[in-house]
């Protein structure tokens, strides 16, 4: 019984996000291997290779999986996957587009966004926006899942000596092709990844006053994130969300500021170790969930605590 | 062009989710239902494609037990100008949906299959990339813009870092993010013409699909309920307490 992790990456380095995967693979199993797609990916796969707990390394290398096309990435790992007993990616937006097409190719069902493996069958998920879990067992042959980063602590990224072996391109599907991107640039960390996440809402007022957060954030080494009322205002660009259909984010500090707390929102950061709110209405849900919170005027509280960190 | 979008009748988003007692699902009795709100953005979707002249037809689906009619009526109201019901009482499956809609597919032949990137109940993100594989489409998966031109259909997509645009030959499928559109409200003209539009009820077996699963659901939980911590009463003390209790910072 072997366990295929299928690696994130930009075919430069290695996505924190699959030490994560790795470490949900190790409850279900002890020999996992991971396939790198992509193109001129060595340096990915040397990396790969040195993950603590990983036996082998795939790689398929070739123009086609230079930007994670769904429709060519799933074939191969269908192809590479259908001999392994599971076959897990991180539920990144890579992995929720590519996964679902693998087990609809192996005919199997999907199971999503994981965040506990009670045995090798059985896995609990959050359902209805993480407001109940659900604890459900699979009889599929090959077990096709996708899994909450968060909810799994990284294995070492260093440490393992696994062989490096090449495997076959699956071809090019020819229907679709990547147009370009446009990619946010920040030298503050990777949200999902950050120790700290401040985080603004629709009580910031507009995307200026968001300046306040970065300072903030500059102080404290974290990330910025941004709750959907901020979002879908303008403030702040949509990568930015924290929520349900945003960044699930469990860091060790979170600061939500001027965020009411809806039940979205929570449901992308209510796993994190401390949480902070800072809001001028004492009745907002956000104190429901805060371990600390600070009824005051953001504009105020935010510059006075920047100054003490 | 012709336009498939599927829809899924759910849980309203406004209603408090809670679990039966006996951890065998979630309470649904008495609850009020609506149109999963990612599959009313891809009806929206579909609806201004037609009114830019892209799409000639809007044929609107879904499938479940009788009630989930009232979901495809309220697409009819929105714009859409047929419906299908694939009628079961069976518990269905992102794959089993998937197969029912490729069947629906190859009968129908649209260009364009739109449907919402994920369904609020269940959560599971799978649907229009399972139909995409089955039928050997291309997928432009959660979608902030679509444009169709010259046979192509361009997505630009949210993905963890920002924006990724994809060009894919038609056929091809679309799952909607939040910020694809904002969708109408129905009018009441329209929602009493709606129901005067064509509904065609089919069954899996029509549609020579038979449904199965490999997923038993086990139990249900509520969520680890989160604490409430205590109110600072100012910065002083918040920096304080981060520093020397949570240790944190």
């Amino acid at each position: 019984m072997s366990i295929l992790v299928l690696a994130e990456h930009n075919n430069a380095s290695l996505n924190a996000a699959t030490l994560a995967v790795v470490a949900a693979a190790k409850a279900a199993g002890d020999d996992i291997h991971v396939l790198v797609a992509g193109s001129g990916c060595g340096a990915v796969a040397e990396e790969a290779a040195q993950v603590e707990s990983v036996s082998k390394v795939l790689v398929s290398d070739d123009p086609a999986y230079a930007h994670q096309l769904a429709e060519n990435i799933s074939t191969l790992v269908a192809e590479v996957g259908k001999g392994y007993s599971h076959i897990l990616a991180a539920a990144t937006t890579t992995g929720k587009n590519v996964m679902p097409r693998v087990a609809a190719l192996l005919d199997v069902d999907q199971i999503s966004d994981i965040v506990g493996v009670d045995s090798a069958d059985t896995f609990r998920r959050p359902i209805y926006a993480g407001n109940a879990i659900a604890t459900v067992q699979s009889s599929a042959p090959v077990k096709v899942i996708t899994v909450r980063g968060t909810a799994f602590d990284n294995v070492a990224a260093t440490g393992g000596t696994a062989a490096v072996e090449q495997v076959a391109a699956a071809g090019d599907a020819e229907t679709s092709a990547f147009i370009g991107e446009e990619m946010a640039e920040s030298d503050r960390p990777e949200l999902t990844a950050a120790g700290i996440v401040v985080s603004g809402g629709r009580g910031m007022g507009n995307g200026e006053n968001f300046e306040i957060l970065y300072s903030l954030a500059d102080k404290l080494g974290a990330a910025v994130g941004a709750s959907r009322a901020a979002v879908d205002a303008g403030f702040v660009p949509n990568d930015m969300q924290v929520g349900q259909t945003g960044k699930i984010v469990a860091p060790e500090l979170y600061v939500a500021v001027g965020i009411s707390g809806a039940i979205q929102h929570l449901a992308g950061m209510k796993e994190s170790k401390i949480i902070v709110a800072i809001n001028k209405d004492e009745e907002a849900p956000i104190f429901q969930v805060a371990d600390y919170g600070l009824v005051a005027d953001l504009f105020e509280a935010v510059p006075e605590l920047t100054g003490k960190v | 062009m012709k336009v498939l979008v599927a829809v899924k009748r759910v849980i309203d988003y406004n209603v408090k989710v809670r679990v039966k007692a006996d951890n065998t699902d979630v309470d649904l009795t008495n609850v009020k239902m609506a149109i999963n709100p990612f599959c009313e953005i891809a009806v929206e979707e579909a609806v201004r494609l037609k009114e830019q002249g892209v799409a000639s037809e809007i044929v609107v689906v879904s499938m479940g037990p009788k009630e989930c009619q009232e979901q495809i009526r309220t697409a009819l109201a929105l714009g859409a100008d047929r419906g299908i019901q694939v009628q079961t009482d069976e518990k269905l499956d992102s794959l089993a949906v998937a197969k029912l809609l490729k069947a629906v597919y190859e009968q129908e032949k649209p260009d364009l299959i739109i449907l919402g990137k994920q369904a609020i109940d269940s959560d599971n993100n799978q649907t229009g990339q399972m139909l995409a594989a089955l039928a050997g489409l291309p997928q432009g998966t959660f979608a902030s813009e679509v444009k169709v031109e010259e046979g192509k259909a361009n997505v630009t997509r949210e993905v963890d870092g920002g924006l990724q645009t994809v060009a894919l030959n038609l056929p091809a499928v679309v799952t909607t993010d939040l910020r694809l559109n904002e969708p109408r409200y129905a009018s009441l003209p329209n929602i009493m013409k709606a129901k005067r539009k064509p509904l065609d009820v089919k069954t899996p077996e029509d549609l020579g699909v038979t449904i199965t699963s490999t997923i038993s659901l086990l139990k249900v939980e509520p969520p680890a309920e989160r604490q409430a911590g205590i109110k600072v009463g100012s910065v002083d003390e918040l920096v304080e307490k981060l520093k020397n209790e949570a240790k944190v910072i």
